[in-house]
């Protein structure tokens, strides 16, 4: 296959928090048209790595979005460049209701007719959500407000989707049919990078993935490769 | 001229016009303590609805609210009482249009509060967290004891014989000085709650509320979170200099201490009592806070000769927040309500 341009290339990424190294020279890129996963256990970095690249934690290092810097970017900017960031624990406003939620998601486009478009398209993927169009997003099931955070983000219109722990607190059958979501946008053209306790279920729709441990990347490959490597099998996917 | 238009101005022309109604009958049937009152509650429904625009729907906790009411107060309350001020002429009509002038000085104390929320925001609004309540209280008490020992605008004396405007020849009518202060008063009122309104329901109200729902969520969004806060506590700030104008020209006198620490509670009590998030809410509660010291404990007081008025006004509170602990309202509107007693059932309704 031959190498896509990189969407995203971060280079020697480092994050502290107060006197702790939290993130030690991460380096990686995510290349057009892919899913890369980061999976590794709890406190590894892997949600301050998707908040760096957001410009939401400062850090130091080098991150590039199309060949362009984001360094001391806000959080803000950085959305508008292409950047979609679902945060961890799906971040939907609980008050407002799904719709409102995603009208949120399209906040910095002024395309109308591209907006009802993209609205269109997220009710295909998600059936569930439109039924629920006019219900306070507080009121939706785990699954359904994952489904909306999604979405939401797709609302941005992005060039680069980033998933934060898309499984966490969800039963076994939403998760798979939540990354059966998650490949069919993929193989609509998104780039997608995903962060994920669930090693399992990341590996088998990646192409690429990196291994976190501690604030470093110790193993990488493609995701098929590191689903039968042994140590990534002894640590994260059990015998 | 659509009808669309013309139904989106009917409501607030409705309440205008009722509210016209009712200062007719206070001004033929009432006396001047009752009328001061109904001035009092204006600027108190000024203030609830604008601190719930930060504190209800932006989720920011601000403790000082009194504060951008003092500094429109004083700001009104001192243009009106010099002839000039560098050079400029504040007071620039004429007597027969004299009520104009009242509108001037309360857009320059809306004004100046606003540049006042501005300077306190900008730094505070920049962080996450209670910040903005530390600071917002350091600042009101800074401007008070400014005010307490600044001769100019009287120390601690206070400032007297601030105007009220004349009475107003319509014609063969005469409109008396309270009703001309009530009709200008009625004005700012419609006029914060509209804007205010529409506010909330447009897009920018939208970032708001995002903002108050889940901060982080909000910037994935591609919100500048710190501008819409900052945005929310200016505006807020010019209606509470607003308030503050109608207040001074309606008490004729100025005192520091009555823009203390009490007061921004007060407005925090009835904005929670109303509903965070309620601009109806906030208008009734007002009326509440303000009536019920006023007019139900005091005449109880003269009665029975017993001063217990702080002790059931204490107890009411505790009662309402046991009973409707997220306030009167809610979220929630009042043609929300009036719909659901109808029985057409809201969305939340539906979804439970």
């Amino acid at each position: 296959m031959p190498e896509k341009a990189p969407i995203l290339e971060v280079q020697d990424l480092n994050v502290h928090y107060g006197g702790i190294h939290a993130i030690k020279g991460l380096s990686f890129d995510v290349r057009e048209g892919e899913i890369v996963s980061l999976i590794g256990a709890n406190g590894a970095g892997k949600t301050s790595t998707l908040r760096a690249i957001s410009g939401i934690i400062p850090y130091t290092g080098t991150i590039k979005l199309l060949g362009r810097p984001l360094t001391g970017l806000q959080p803000h900017e950085i959305v508008k460049l292409g950047v979609a960031h679902s945060p961890e624990g799906r971040g939907v406003f609980p008050n407002l209701t799904v719709l409102e939620n995603l009208e949120m998601g399209a906040y910095i486009r002024r395309d109308r007719e591209g907006i009802r478009r993209d609205l269109e398209h997220c009710f295909e993927l998600f059936p569930r959500l439109k039924e629920r169009i006019s219900q306070k997003a507080g009121t939706l099931s785990g699954g359904e407000q994952q489904m909306l955070a999604i979405s939401r983000a797709l609302m941005t219109k992005p060039s680069l989707l980033m998933l934060d722990e898309p499984s966490l607190g969800l039963a076994p059958l939403v998760v798979a049919q939540i990354f059966e979501i998650i490949k069919k946008v993929n193989k609509e053209g998104m780039t997608i990078l995903l962060v994920e306790q669930n090693a399992r279920m990341a590996l088998e729709i990646s192409h690429r993935a990196y291994v976190v441990e501690t604030g470093k990347i110790t193993l990488s490959g493609a995701g098929s490769t590191l689903l039968h490597d042994r140590r990534v099998i002894e640590s994260y996917l059990g015998a | 001229m659509t009808s669309r238009m013309l139904k989106s101005w009917l409501s607030p022309l409705i309440a205008f016009v009722g509210m016209l109604v009712i200062g007719v009958v206070l001004d033929q049937f009432f006396n001047q303590y009752v009328q001061l009152i109904i001035l009092f509650a204006c600027t108190n429904i000024i203030l609830a609805l604008s601190l719930n625009l930060v504190n209800g729907f932006t989720g920011q906790f601000s403790i000082g609210h009194a504060v951008f009411m003092a500094i429109g107060a004083y700001v009104s309350a001192y243009l009106s009482l010099r002839p000039e001020i560098f050079g400029v002429k504040f007071t620039m009509f004429p007597e027969a249009i004299d009520y104009l002038n009242y509108l001037v000085y309360a857009v320059c104390g809306g004004l100046v509060a606003a540049a006042a929320g501005w300077v306190v925001g900008l730094p505070s609004l920049r962080l996450r967290g209670d910040y903005l309540a530390i600071v917002t209280l350091g600042f009101s008490e800074i401007i008070r004891v400014i005010l307490l020992n600044t001769q100019a605008v009287g120390g601690a004396r206070g400032l007297f014989g601030i105007p009220r405007p004349d009475a107003l020849a319509l014609g063969p009518l005469t409109l008396s000085p309270f009703l001309v202060m009530y009709v200008l008063a009625s004005f700012w009122v419609v006029l914060t709650f509209l804007v205010l309104w529409r506010l909330i329901h447009s897009v920018h109200g939208r970032a708001f509320l995002s903002v108050r729902e889940d901060e982080i969520a909000a910037q994935a969004m591609g919100i500048n979170t710190t501008q819409v806060k900052v945005r929310a506590f200016v505006i807020s700030s010019f209606f509470a200099g607003v308030a503050g104008s109608i207040f001074a020209h309606s008490a004729n006198y100025l005192n520091p201490s009555t823009f203390g620490f009490t007061k921004s509670v007060d407005v925090i009590i009835m904005i929670v009592l109303g509903g965070m998030g309620s601009l109806s809410g906030s208008v009734v509660a007002a009326l509440f806070i303000t009536f019920l010291p006023e007019f139900v404990l005091r005449p109880l007081q003269e009665y029975t000769h017993i001063d217990f008025r702080m002790v059931i006004y204490s107890i009411t509170l505790v009662l309402f927040m046991v009973l409707r602990p997220k306030g009167l309202f809610g979220s929630r509107e009042i043609s929300d309500i009036a719909r659901s007693l109808r029985g057409e059932r809201s969305a939340d309704e539906r979804a439970s």
